[in-house]
């Protein structure tokens, strides 16, 4: 029977709160942390997020009943408590799969985290996670490469690779960056990489830095024999010069650009995704902006959601945090979300921060980058954690070595193989750190004056942003 | 003190990716990885080639890749046969994953004579 039209404002609770919902597996699925402001019902707050991150408005108009909105609305099925925090407290919501266009992560998020992030009736409001329906995932081009190709390509196997981003950040003129480039990879690393801020400044211009990377590039594989990369940051003001970049970097045949996917955009990252896939050339993503974004334990969208995300939207590297060195990142949270990154199906796991199961089917992996403060004493927890599908990126622990970029990398690349050997034999790495390090510096002199350099540095503070557990 | 004087020189070294940076593995550390290998599931394989040509992404086959195979002495094997056969090549041992289809082990057992 026709409904009537009914003019004026309902609680949201009565069209967009339905307790006895069964989610569809077609749908996509959020949880959200939800704090509302005093006095507010839990029911209300949950089905005022639904509607306002779907069909709903605050108002009653007369054109929703020229279609069915029971087919598109949006639904809080489910309300949990947070463990140990009664201010707040999860809702589960389900989207109908047609709400979104194929293959966007951009309208996804748009949906999302819109304007229902400013809704007055809340004081905060965390996306915590989504779990995107088989039918969504296989609409988006995800990885250009992905891990297996990547290993491929670049010919290593059995180990993580290693990077290191080129310090300064900035101020370098081309060819001193080159040089730079040139020592680490001569050296034993796999990859060097451009910083997030890198772009085209005046005291670099972009054209003159690729060239004097890829002539860097060039020797060190020639010498050593092994193939190396140098991840070209593509990032630009348009996606037209952003293009620009890109093909210059084909041009010069290099292996590996990059991106900044959160300041750049995902309109501009799933298309960068699409010209790579295209090229044939790995995509190396950088998170900056991130931490703005996913650090507030109550207001924002967890890692886990931006790391899905950018899983769909396109890229072959996605910078995770250490666990260990000098940026923020609780353990089980970080191995949660290189799950995410990796695997082909990842369960629903409270003590990681996983909220729903995530079937990724044939979408290829990421590799998870652990960057920022590490060092050659960090190797083993390092391998430990990551395993060795991960790029463990250094910076000032290869070239604050008192020898320079070369034996820096040397350093890093003995202790990550004598890392990895030692795994393989079965050897408890985190226990017996020292000990394998110590033996592998016998034969390393690089890796005994690195160890002797960072013994003293310890990033111990305690993480901002924790997992929610009973 | 970081002088100059101090300062080391590192040399560029010509290297065979996984484990070339560690000295050469000895019998019982080449074995250890053989066994490593076999507990994760993965099918030994044995490629070989001359070191100038070690840069290409194909070496040849020796024989095909030993399927099921569960005994780390028919590995070991036949290693030293492949090796006997080409002296001067270098041969390394693979680890297949027909899950992720890639290697999950890759590394220089032997190495040519011609190269260093």
């Amino acid at each position: 029977m026709a409904k009537k039209y009914d003019a004026g404002v309902k609680e949201y609770r009565d069209l967009y709160w339905t307790p006895d919902y069964v989610p569809l597996d077609t749908d996509l699925l959020a949880c959200f942390k939800v704090t509302p402001q005093e006095g507010v019902p839990r029911e209300e707050a949950a089905a005022a997020v639904a509607a306002e991150s779907s069909t709903g408005t605050w108002s009653t108009v007369w054109s929703e009943l020229l279609t069915d909105m029971e087919f598109y609305k949006g639904r809080a099925y489910r309300i949990e408590d947070v463990p140990g925090d009664k201010d707040c407290f999860y809702a589960f919501i389900a989207y109908p799969l047609d709400l979104f266009e194929e293959g966007s992560i951009v309208n996804v998020l748009t949906s999302l985290v819109g304007n229902v992030f400013g809704f007055k009736a809340l004081k905060h409001l965390r996306l915590e996670d989504i779990r995107f329906p088989i039918a969504f995932v296989k609409t988006c081009l995800g990885p250009p490469s992905g891990i297996q190709v990547e290993r491929d390509k670049l010919n290593k196997y059995g180990r993580p690779l290693l990077g290191c981003t080129i310090k300064p950040k900035l101020g370098l003129s081309a060819k001193n960056y080159g040089r730079a480039v040139y020592e680490c990879l001569r050296g034993g690393l796999d990859l060097t990489k451009d910083d997030e801020n890198v772009n085209s400044q005046p005291f670099m211009r972009w054209q003159n830095r690729f060239e004097f990377v890829a002539m860097a590039v060039e020797k060190a594989r020639e010498e050593t024999g092994e193939v190396k990369g140098h991840y070209l940051n593509v990032t630009a003001n348009t996606p037209e010069e952003m293009y620009e970049r890109a093909e210059f970097a084909k041009e010069l045949g290099q292996p590996v650009i990059m991106h900044d996917f959160l300041t750049g955009g995902f309109t501009a990252n799933s298309g960068l995704a699409k010209w790579c896939r295209k090229n044939g050339l790995i995509l190396h993503i950088h998170r900056a902006m991130h931490a703005v974004i996913d650090r507030h334990p109550k207001h924002g969208i967890h890692f886990r959601v931006l790391a899905k995300c950018l899983r769909l939207s396109g890229g072959d590297h996605l910078h995770t945090g250490t666990v260990v060195g000098k940026l923020e990142g609780d353990r089980a949270s970080t191995l949660g979300y290189v799950d995410q990154l990796r695997e082909s199906f990842v369960p629903e796991d409270r003590s990681r921060g996983i909220f729903f199961d995530q079937d990724w089917g044939s979408m290829p992996g990421v590799f998870a980058v652990a960057s920022g403060g590490i060092h050659v004493w960090h190797m083993p927890a390092l391998v430990n954690i990551f395993g060795d599908d991960s790029i463990l990126q250094f910076g000032g622990g290869t070239q604050g070595h008192p020898w320079g970029n070369a034996a820096g990398a040397a350093a890093n690349r003995v202790a990550l193989e004598a890392c990895v050997k030692a795994r393989n034999e079965g050897r408890e790495l985190e226990r017996e750190a020292k000990d394998i390090l110590t033996a592998a510096a016998g034969n390393s002199p690089e890796l005994a004056m690195a160890m002797e350099t960072w013994k003293e540095i310890k990033f111990e503070f305690e993480t901002v942003d924790k997992l929610d557990i009973a | 003190m970081n002088t100059n004087a101090s300062t080391g020189d590192y040399r560029t070294q010509q290297t065979l990716e996984t484990f070339s940076f560690l000295p050469p593995l000895t019998q019982q550390e080449i074995y250890e990885q053989i066994s490593y290998m076999l507990s994760m599931g993965l099918t030994p394989a044995i490629e070989h080639e001359s070191p100038a040509r070690a840069t290409d992404y194909y070496w040849t086959m020796w024989k095909l890749p030993f399927f099921g195979e569960q005994d780390l002495s028919t590995v070991v094997s036949e290693l030293e046969a492949c090796h006997r056969t080409y002296p001067d090549h270098h041969v390394r041992l693979i680890g297949y994953d027909n899950y992720t289809q890639s290697q999950g082990v890759c590394f220089v057992v032997y190495r040519g004579k011609a190269a260093w």
